[in-house]
């Protein structure tokens, strides 16, 4: 089942055009990480698909127009728009029993059940929590609704290395089925690169790389070259070059393995490594990816 | 992938739960209980401003006797109009505090959840914005005035029996029956004024509660500016007051219409006893004010469902 679907999704603030005419199929059970710089229209293009802002184009998100049928289309949609959007002044207790009382898929033993796994209390105001107490909250309140699709825009900014771990860890673990699906943006591509099954790059509102995880693996290879080989090795046109502890690192995309063997070691690159070298942008414009 | 689904049985992989059925006014319901969750000076206001009253209520009943010394020497009053004064102060204490609680309300209702940008929560449920718009204009509209009514009674009746602790017996031989029957009278016409005033003034909380889904900052200043610039413009321009008289209408247009403000005898009636039988229910409802009112009312929420679905995160 195609749970997205866009052709030609487009949207524009005054002369500034966010998004640039993106097609976009996004099926059932896959969890797809968009990965951008700042501003390359990643926010907006999620904002489409929740129906929170008009666009131009065609877009289906489970058979419904997100912006004419936000409503119904929220009650098999979830998402987590940033770490910070819980009210401040809502006690934990009380997060639950609303969303108990106006989503028809949310299910509160499960909730509270993820919720006992942590330090949180249920009398506590969101305000006396810490970042990363809200962010599992606002996981446990997720988790717990059965919806189709979940879609988390910088869900983890600004915690901690533990709570970002185990925030995609129970993701994984207690959540993601093969029935679900998951989009997910983040700045933080290494600790994604695993949880990943389809990886889209997407700048200045276009999408420039689409593929699975096991056409990344397959198509890009790595190469730290032996000092000597360097030559021989840029004769085999690497999409990007780099330099290491005194040794050049090459990229290749769709080059013979036994080929490269021969001139270096071959592993497999980094999802930040690639941005890099599909942005074609020294580190400065893509500051906010290779970390 | 399910290594935790012994611990936890409802995890990722077992049948779906069948969605729970839902009645359509379900949403709103929840929406109102949040509401009263994030504000709740909505009904501590009122009840601490009962509080000052039945404080300051007591302390007069301990210099009353002097008063009544003083009452007896001047026979000006009306006899029913004494009873009932100190009843219809805490009244009318609790619709001020209501009508300010409202205004404030309203302005913040659209605007605080873009700024703390929760906006975004909210919107990740299955709850319309027409809903959302509903449940904060029935604060002011439903919520408030309800709310008031029940602390209004609560605070008279305690009142009641303070004086009756106090041994006040009457001024003019009224017993305690029939002080409680003056009061019962009095709650009828409480009810029919806080419903009187909830439709006459709804178009000006849909007017605060529009301009809180819209503006970017400073919501009172923009609510209160442009309404002051457009008379005043009127003022220069033509010479006239029309707009100042339609707001003064607004505010206070609803007396005329609802109450028959002379007594069969001529003489003006006290606003502290309005006797049952000076509402006049059928002349406001043919009052073409109030439906105008209403309509535009309507049009102002209709105009803010609108905005809270472009709105974003200030």
């Amino acid at each position: 089942m195609t749970v997205i679907e866009a052709r030609g999704l487009r949207k524009a603030f005054g002369s500034t055009i966010a998004v640039d005419g993106i097609d976009l199929r996004v099926e059932e059970g896959r969890i797809l990480g968009l990965i951008g710089p700042n501003g390359a229209g990643k926010t907006t293009a999620l904002n489409a698909i929740l129906g929170l802002t008009p666009y131009e184009g065609e877009l289906n998100v489970l058979g419904r127009d997100p912006w004419s049928e936000r409503e119904q289309l929220m009650r098999d949609v979830c998402f987590i728009a940033d770490v910070a959007v819980l009210p401040r002044w809502i006690r934990v207790s009380q997060a639950v029993e609303y969303v108990a009382g106006v989503h028809p898929r949310f299910d509160r033993a499960k909730a509270k059940g993820f919720l006992g796994k942590t330090n949180i209390r249920s009398a506590s105001k969101v305000r006396e929590l810490s970042k990363g107490m809200v962010a599992q909250l606002h996981l446990a309140l997720v988790m717990a609704i059965d919806a189709k699709l979940l879609v988390l825009d910088e869900p983890t900014l600004g915690l901690d290395i533990l709570y970002r771990k185990q925030f995609y860890d129970s993701l994984l673990n207690d959540y993601f089925d093969r029935s679900r699906t998951i989009v997910v943006t983040t700045h933080e591509v290494e600790e994604v690169q695993d949880v990943l099954t389809d990886l889209m790059f997407i700048n200045r509102g276009r999408i420039v790389l689409n593929c699975s995880m096991e056409e990344f693996e397959s198509r890009y290879a790595e190469l730290m070259v032996h000092p000597e080989q360097v030559a021989a090795a840029r004769a085999l046109k690497p999409i990007h070059e780099r330099q290491a502890l005194g040794r050049s690192i090459l990229l290749f995309d769709r080059a013979d393995r036994q080929q490269l063997a021969a001139l270096g070691d071959v592993r497999r690159p980094s999802i930040a490594d690639l941005f890099v070298a599909v942005m074609g942008n020294p580190a400065g414009e893509a500051q906010g990816v290779a970390r | 992938m399910n290594t935790h689904s012994s611990a936890m049985p409802d995890s990722a992989g077992t049948p779906r739960v069948a969605p729970a059925k839902m009645s359509a006014t379900r949403p709103l319901y929840w929406s109102v209980r949040r509401e009263l969750w994030e504000n709740r000076s909505i009904y501590i206001a009122p009840l601490a401003a009962a509080g000052v009253y039945l404080f300051g209520y007591s302390i007069s009943l301990l210099c009353m006797p002097r008063r009544m010394r003083a009452m007896a020497a001047s026979h000006s009053e009306d006899p029913l109009v004494m009873l009932a004064m100190p009843y219809s102060h805490a009244a009318m204490l609790l619709l001020v505090i209501a009508f300010i609680v409202g205004v404030f309300y309203s302005l913040d209702a659209l605007y605080g959840e873009r700024r703390d940008r929760s906006i975004l929560f909210w919107k990740s449920l299955p709850v319309s914005d027409l809903t959302t718009v509903l449940s904060k204009a029935s604060i002011p509209l439903v919520v408030l005035p309800l709310v008031t009514f029940g602390v209004t009674v609560a605070t008279e009746l305690i009142a009641l029996l303070l004086s009756i602790a106090a041994h006040v017996r009457s001024y003019a031989g009224a017993s305690a029956p029939s002080t409680a029957s003056l009061l019962f009278q009095m709650q009828v016409v409480l009810l029919y004024t806080l419903i009187v005033l909830a439709l006459w003034h709804a178009p000006l909380y849909g007017w605060l509660l529009l301009i809180s889904g819209w503006a970017r900052r400073a919501t009172f200043l923009w609510a209160v500016l442009p309404l002051l610039v457009i008379s005043v413009f009127e003022r220069i321009a033509f010479h006239t007051w029309h707009f100042r008289s339609l707001l003064k209408d607004r505010f206070w247009g609803f007396a005329e219409a609802a109450f028959a403000l002379r007594m069969p005898g001529g003489e003006a009636i006290d606003p502290h006893f309005i006797p049952v039988a000076q509402l006049t229910p059928g002349k406001f409802l043919s009052t073409p004010g109030l439906w105008i009112g209403l309509a535009v009312a309507a049009a102002f929420l209709v105009a803010a469902v609108r905005l809270r679905r472009y709105r974003e995160p200030i």
